[in-house]
């Protein structure tokens, strides 16, 4: 009933010339989400990915589950020196990551584009 | 359908689930099409989806255990001016809330990253209340949330 979430790495340049691991989501992000969420940002290597873009334009589900997988993602992130930032979150669920406090932690952005260009 | 926010009857609508994660979302689609009929806004819908699905989530890991042979019923009952939802398990209910999420110290490792569905029903809709049912069993999540009078 839970839809499989996808995940796939892209690697893109920022326009100030920083590297940029985007972690593009596809489908509900829940307690099953664990190795698509955590298991594809792990994968990642710590000494050279230093910002990470979470791309949730084409997620349309994300439980209390799914936000705390979020959460643990920026903990392993904030203890490895790297800065997250996310977008295309609908406005309801940039509004429940702001409740949470996730704000605070991962800028969110309208846009791939905006949020490249603030980096 | 249009029109309906005015002519609102009292009506009730039943789903009931099996204790299985992700079947909350039959409960939300349900929850979503009583509140358009009833002329809630998109934003409202949405606050109503994620509070009604963690509600069910809740029935089911913590009322039901995830006991598959039990179900969780959801009962929707639509007002002039309010939309109530009813969350049913099995479980003994809450023995209390528990405490509001603090991100700074689920950052620092202090605080479990999950635990954040209750402070969710409590944040996104206007009544929130938790009921222990009679006998250790029957316990339910009473939610209600409000259509916006209407503007002049």
């Amino acid at each position: 009933m839970q839809s499989e979430t996808k995940s796939r790495v892209d690697q893109i340049t920022s326009p100030a010339g920083h590297p940029v691991s985007v972690l593009r989501f596809e489908g509900d992000i829940a307690s099953t989400s664990k190795d698509a969420v955590l298991g594809t940002y792990q994968a990642l290597p710590k000494q050279t990915t230093k910002l990470i873009l979470l791309d949730f334009s084409k997620v349309d589900y994300i439980n209390s589950s799914g936000i705390a997988l979020v959460i643990q993602l920026l903990i392993e992130a904030a203890n490895a020196g790297q800065k997250v930032f996310a977008y295309g979150l609908s406005p309801h669920f940039q509004k429940v990551f702001t409740m949470v406090g996730i704000t605070k932690y991962a800028g969110l952005f309208p846009g791939q584009q905006e949020a490249l260009a603030a980096l | 359908m249009s029109g309906a926010k005015a002519t609102v009857k009292p009506t009730t609508v039943e789903v009931r689930l099996p204790s299985r994660l992700g079947y909350e979302k039959v409960a939300m689609s349900t929850a979503a099409a009583v509140a358009k009929l009833m002329g809630f806004r998109e934003d409202r819908v949405e606050d109503l989806k994620t509070a009604v699905a963690e509600a069910c989530i809740n029935a089911m890991e913590h009322g039901n255990r995830l006991n598959e042979g039990l179900s969780v019923g959801v009962v929707l009952s639509a007002g002039p001016g309010a939309l109530e939802v009813k969350v049913i398990d099995d479980g003994k209910g809450l023995q209390g809330l528990p405490p509001k999420p603090d991100i700074e110290r689920k950052m620092h490792g202090e605080e479990d990253p999950r635990g954040m569905g209750m402070f969710l029903i409590q944040a996104l809709v206007d009544e929130a209340e938790w009921v222990a049912g009679a006998n250790g069993k029957a316990s339910y999540v009473r939610l209600v949330i409000r259509l916006d009078p209407p503007s002049q």
